[in-house]
């Protein structure tokens, strides 16, 4: 298939492979940011073939991971009511909040939904004007260009009874606060490559040259991770820190310029609490004073209160690369995809549920090496 | 003198119409005219026809299998197949893997009010074509109308009975050497209802394998294939099978990722979707297990059917190791297969 074979083309691999092994004359600690990259090493195992010369450190980009716990409970408290519909994707259904989570909700009222796109979100509330319908609107770089675009659908439409539960990230300011944390050893990053595919790499440049770390753009394949993962081992050492792109085929430096365009016009960014990172400054993007009508906390009062996270996951930990799933006491035991803790263990491209789908060998071994 | 009335109109409406209401479940002269009209004219057999409160059946000297399956598939009509098609196929493909041949099987309905009539005699004819397709009769049924909202169109059950010709010793003798094979391309029937039911657009479609599994079990016997297991891989896909298997027989099952036959429809799809095909329902694909050494006469007698020219070996058992299930890919060591949590594809069947 075009596009997919010639970036999981096993011969490929192997010679990538050969040059990292050849090129690295001490073992790097290298964080990929996205979670789907993560599940891309693990699921053909490419961490084992690094080890040695390369040690990932997986990074907080999930946004399911990092929506935070009040959020959550915030999209629970709307379900609850007698005439809203939450819409969401998937993955957030299942994420616990502090008592329930959606998919609980869902199936005692009935007032939550999945949806593959916040524009179908739209559809439903001028389907059904006797509801108010909300979209809980998380993600990175990657999804705000479509949330944007369903406000300002829902403005042309008139619609009155649409509203977005905004819980959006923004990936940079949380590199920068990775990269200024001594504990986290990091020596280079690699970018998400959808995120870039938006947002651009401009902004990296400043980034790079500031923390002396290589920032390499990367894509999800096989070959595209293990061709970020040589051009960052090359440049730490020649001594190099710069921005690279190796998801040329989609990524360009400034981005898609109509979609970020829409995005500035809508979302204006904020501080905002992370899963496991805390409030992370200019983590987040919140609706523009002229669109407040669609912002469901403006329409909405929020009865419940901050809370804090379940005392035994340790999913900030794992958020920010301190400890690998496997070493937390709850993984595999008390935590599973059945019955999940943390919202790592819930997503498609939390850290937690990857190493439990693809590592099932080393959760039962315990052979992974504690990071502290 | 008045204008002559011009005839007398009855002011109540016909019965019947163009819907199912719950009249018709209410046992009266609507559903007699409902069975005799709509129903038996399709679906009517030999032990059917008298109406009985039970089939009455010929005794016969093979030892029986039974089986039970109901379907609430959305939506009732997807490319390749619909839902009195999956609930005759379904029935006896779980007999035909268990080396039964299907005979006889019951029809149960609980039809939502408002189910337009047209729709459950297309149904019924599919049914009924099934059925023909594989020489089973419909002995015995049953029909229900809910209110609104209280069923999703259409639900049904079968439950089919058949005699077995074709003795297995069945997953728990799975041992090390052993071969798997796929009868076909797997992941169809899951994607082609997932992307019809959200209106994803995919071009061409993918179609659904739904599809009797009876001619290739009988080839297999004819051929004498000395076949350990075989299993329709319906929800949770192939996966789901494995972890069956190895969990019944103590093993681990290896599966060849690159041997695994997936039509290019189904791939597009779980590309763009993130899913996996090893994870996705089949409704006319069987897993089957033989000794060492008998996997290629297996694939050349299944390839002689049309229906499983895609037949392919895809993996072999291992003594247990940590995981119960691992997938060998292209490149990169073995990793081991989780299994499918059951979430991304409801009511599929």
């Amino acid at each position: 298939m075009k596009y997919l074979d010639e970036y999981r083309d096993p011969e490929c691999c192997r010679r990538l492979l050969a040059q990292i092994r050849r090129t690295v004359s001490r073992p790097w600690t290298v964080m990929e940011v996205c979670g789907g990259q993560t599940h891309g090493f693990l699921r053909y195992g490419l961490d084992q073939e690094l080890a040695g010369c390369v040690e990932l450190i997986h990074g907080p980009g999930c946004p399911v991971c990092v929506t935070p716990l009040e959020s959550i409970d915030f999209a629970v408290e709307l379900a609850r009511r007698g005439d809203a519909l939450v819409t969401s994707f998937g993955d957030m259904l299942r994420v616990p909040g502090s008592r329930e989570s959606l998919m609980q909700v869902r199936a005692s009222t009935g007032n939550v939904q999945v949806v593959y796109s916040p524009l179908d979100a739209v559809d439903l509330a001028r389907r059904t004007p006797e509801r108010q319908v909300v979209f809980f609107a998380v993600g990175f770089e990657t999804t705000t260009p479509a949330t944007a675009l369903a406000v300002h659908q829902a403005h042309d439409l008139g619609l009155t009874n649409f509203s977005l539960l905004v819980s959006h990230v923004r990936v940079l300011p949380a590199m920068e606060l990775l990269a200024a944390d001594p504990q986290a050893g990091i020596h280079g990053f690699l970018a998400a490559g959808h995120v870039c595919t938006v947002a651009g790499f401009d902004s990296y440049v400043d980034f790079s040259r500031r923390h002396r770390m290589p920032v390499v753009v990367t894509g999800f394949e096989p070959v595209d991770l293990l061709s970020g993962v040589l051009e960052c081992v090359e440049q730490l050492e020649r001594g190099e820190a710069r921005v690279a792109n190796r998801y040329a085929r989609s990524a360009r430096a400034a981005g898609n310029q109509p979609a970020l365009g829409l995005v500035a016009d809508v979302y204006e960014p904020c501080d905002r609490p992370w899963r496991g990172l805390g409030v992370v400054p200019a983590g987040g993007l919140r609706l523009r004073a002229e669109w407040a009508t669609w912002d469901a906390e403006t329409r909405f009062p929020r009865q419940s209160q901050a809370v804090s996270e379940p005392p035994e996951c340790r999913s900030g930990e794992v958020l920010t690369g301190r400890i690998k799933p496997p070493q937390c006491e709850c993984f595999g035991v008390r935590c599973t995809p059945e019955s999940p803790l943390g919202a790592p263990m819930v997503s498609a491209e939390g850290a937690c549920s990857a190493y439990y789908r693809y590592a099932v060998a080393r959760r039962e071994t315990g052979s992974d090496s504690t990071r502290s | 003198m008045g204008p002559k009335p011009s005839g007398f109109t009855c002011p109540v409406p016909a019965v019947g119409g163009d819907h199912i209401t719950l009249a018709h479940g209410e046992g009266g002269r609507l559903m007699r005219r409902l069975i005799e009209q709509t129903i038996l004219p399709q679906v009517g057999s030999t032990f059917l026809a008298p109406l009985g409160d039970a089939a009455l059946l010929p005794a016969i000297t093979r030892p029986l299998a039974m089986s039970t399956d109901s379907f609430v598939v959305s939506p009732l009509f997807f490319p390749g197949g619909d839902i009195g098609k999956l609930a005759v196929f379904g029935t006896v493909n779980d007999l035909a893997v268990s080396g039964a041949r299907p005979l006889w099987i019951s029809l149960a309905m609980i039809v939502e009010e408002g189910l337009a009539l047209e729709t459950l005699e297309r149904v019924l004819t599919s049914i009924a074509q099934a059925a023909a397709q594989v020489g089973v009769s419909v002995v015995t049924g049953d029909t229900k109308v809910v209110p609104r909202h209280a069923a999703d169109g259409l639900f049904l059950n079968t439950t089919g009975i058949g005699e077995v010709f074709f003795p297995l010793a069945g997953a728990s003798s799975l041992t090390a050497g052993d071969e798997l094979l796929v009868s076909g391309p797997v992941g169809r029937h899951g994607m082609a209802v997932m992307t019809s039911r959200e209106g994803l657009q995919f071009d061409p479609p993918p179609t659904s394998d739904c599809a009797p599994l009876f001619d290739a079990v009988q080839t297999l016997q004819k051929a004498g294939v000395p076949v350990k297991a075989m299993r329709d891989a319906t929800r949770g896909g192939l996966a789901a099978v494995m972890h069956e298997w190895a969990q019944a027989s103590r093993t681990t099952l290896v599966v060849h990722e690159p041997d695994l036959p997936v039509t290019s429809e189904v791939r597009g799809a779980c590309e763009v979707l993130g899913l996996d095909p090893i994870h996705v329902a089949n409704e006319g694909t069987m897993v089957i297990a033989v000794p060492s050494g008998s996997g290629a006469a297996t694939l050349a007698a299944l390839r002689n059917i049309p229906q499983c020219s895609g037949a392919a070996l895809v993996g072999h058992v291992t003594r247990r190791g940590l995981s119960p299930v691992v997938v060998r890919r292209k490149f990169g060591p073995e990793i081991p297969l989780d299994e499918p949590l059951g979430a991304p594809l409801p009511r599929i069947c």
